[in-house]
């Protein structure tokens, strides 16, 4: 019983950001308005930490296994990596040394 | 015998054996080359290629699994939700840090990939190779990317930065377990944090915090920065 409640305040923050990002017309998802809400419910003591912690650990933890089934999708889109494999790695090599670089540097700064 | 393998049952099974197979694999071997969500991949791929089943069936079958990725971006909130204390008590500096980053992260591939000739879609499913993979499959499906495609640049990222990304903060002078941890979470997300760990909690503590940060700010900057682009672009 414990583990069901604390799924269906998931499932209520999933379907509550789902209505807003459907009223708001938001390009934003509604599972990162829900991670929103769930954040300022946290801090506005609206929930406990202990009414949702064992199932978030769940989740947090086996998030890997969840988006295998997208992954697998691939299949589908072999086409795409064999014209392109050369500009989706130079983009991928660039960008992630740039955000190290930025983060790094602002974060090594003394303020 | 097609009827006893084209089933939901062989499909979820399949998926969550070879999963924790690969995950022993890498427990064992300790090599970031051994992604077990690569691998579990690449087999599933392997079988149904053999077995002649179209991704279809499979996607359908799997929706028990597949399912559970939406809650588990909500509950990266309650993660966040526990570094709350460790921004505030450097509000300014982390945010900035991540602000930038997270725009240097979206602008950045999208722009080389587009000088490089590369595709509207492959550029939208570019975007967010440098948050945690739920959040960045939701991008890229809002924005009409190919979530797939997303899948593995989100894991090539995080394999790259977990191999070479403590050795590149070293040539720049970047060495305190803060500047460490935000700049590997915020580049490689979970692999990235998990190649620091063993150099202490903090690092993997700040790994997880610029992990959470920049997919948060990633999901809510990167679909405008796509929308921008594009209409600058086309």
């Amino acid at each position: 019983m414990v583990l069901i409640k604390q799924i269906a305040i998931f499932l209520g923050f999933w379907l509550l950001g789902n209505l807003i990002s459907y009223i708001t017309k938001l390009p934003l998802s509604g599972s990162i308005i829900g991670m929103l809400l769930l954040v300022a419910a946290l801090e506005l003591k609206l929930i406990k930490t202990r009414d949702i912690k064992d199932v978030a650990n769940f989740l947090l933890n086996n998030m890997a296994m969840f988006f295998i089934p997208a992954g697998v999708g691939l299949m589908c889109h072999y086409q795409v990596l064999k014209q392109e494999w050369m500009s989706i790695s130079v983009a991928i090599v660039v960008s992630a040394l740039l955000v190290l670089t930025v983060v790094g540097l602002i974060m090594k700064k003394r303020m | 015998m097609r009827e006893l393998i084209n089933t939901p049952l062989v499909h979820v099974f399949l998926t969550l054996g070879v999963f924790i197979l690969s995950k022993k694999m890498q427990i064992k071997y300790k090599s970031p080359l051994l992604n077990p969500i690569l691998i579990t991949i690449i087999v599933v791929i392997c079988f149904l290629l053999l077995a002649d089943i179209p991704y279809e069936d499979y996607e359908r079958d799997t929706q028990v699994i597949s399912f559970w990725l939406a809650p588990s971006v909500i509950a990266l909130g309650y993660a966040l939700y526990s570094f709350l204390e460790e921004i505030k008590a450097d509000f300014m500096r982390i945010i900035a840090s991540m602000v930038a980053g997270s725009l240097t992260g979206i602008l950045s591939v999208f722009m080389t990939a587009y000088l490089f000739g590369a595709s509207k879609a492959t550029m939208i499913s570019l975007a967010p190779k440098s948050v945690t993979t739920p959040i960045a499959i939701e991008v890229s499906k809002q924005m009409g990317g190919i979530p797939s495609l997303t899948v593995a640049f989100v894991i090539v990222v995080g394999v790259l930065g977990a191999i070479f990304g403590q050795t590149y903060l070293r040539l720049i002078g970047v060495k305190d377990p803060k500047s460490v941890g935000l700049s590997l979470g915020a580049t490689a997300h979970a692999l990235g944090t998990a190649s620091i760990s063993e150099r202490g909690p903090d690092f993997s503590a700040f790994g997880g915090l610029g992990m959470a940060l920049n997919g948060v700010l990633t999901a809510i900057l990167a679909p405008w920065v796509i929308k921008l682009m594009l209409f600058l672009l086309y």
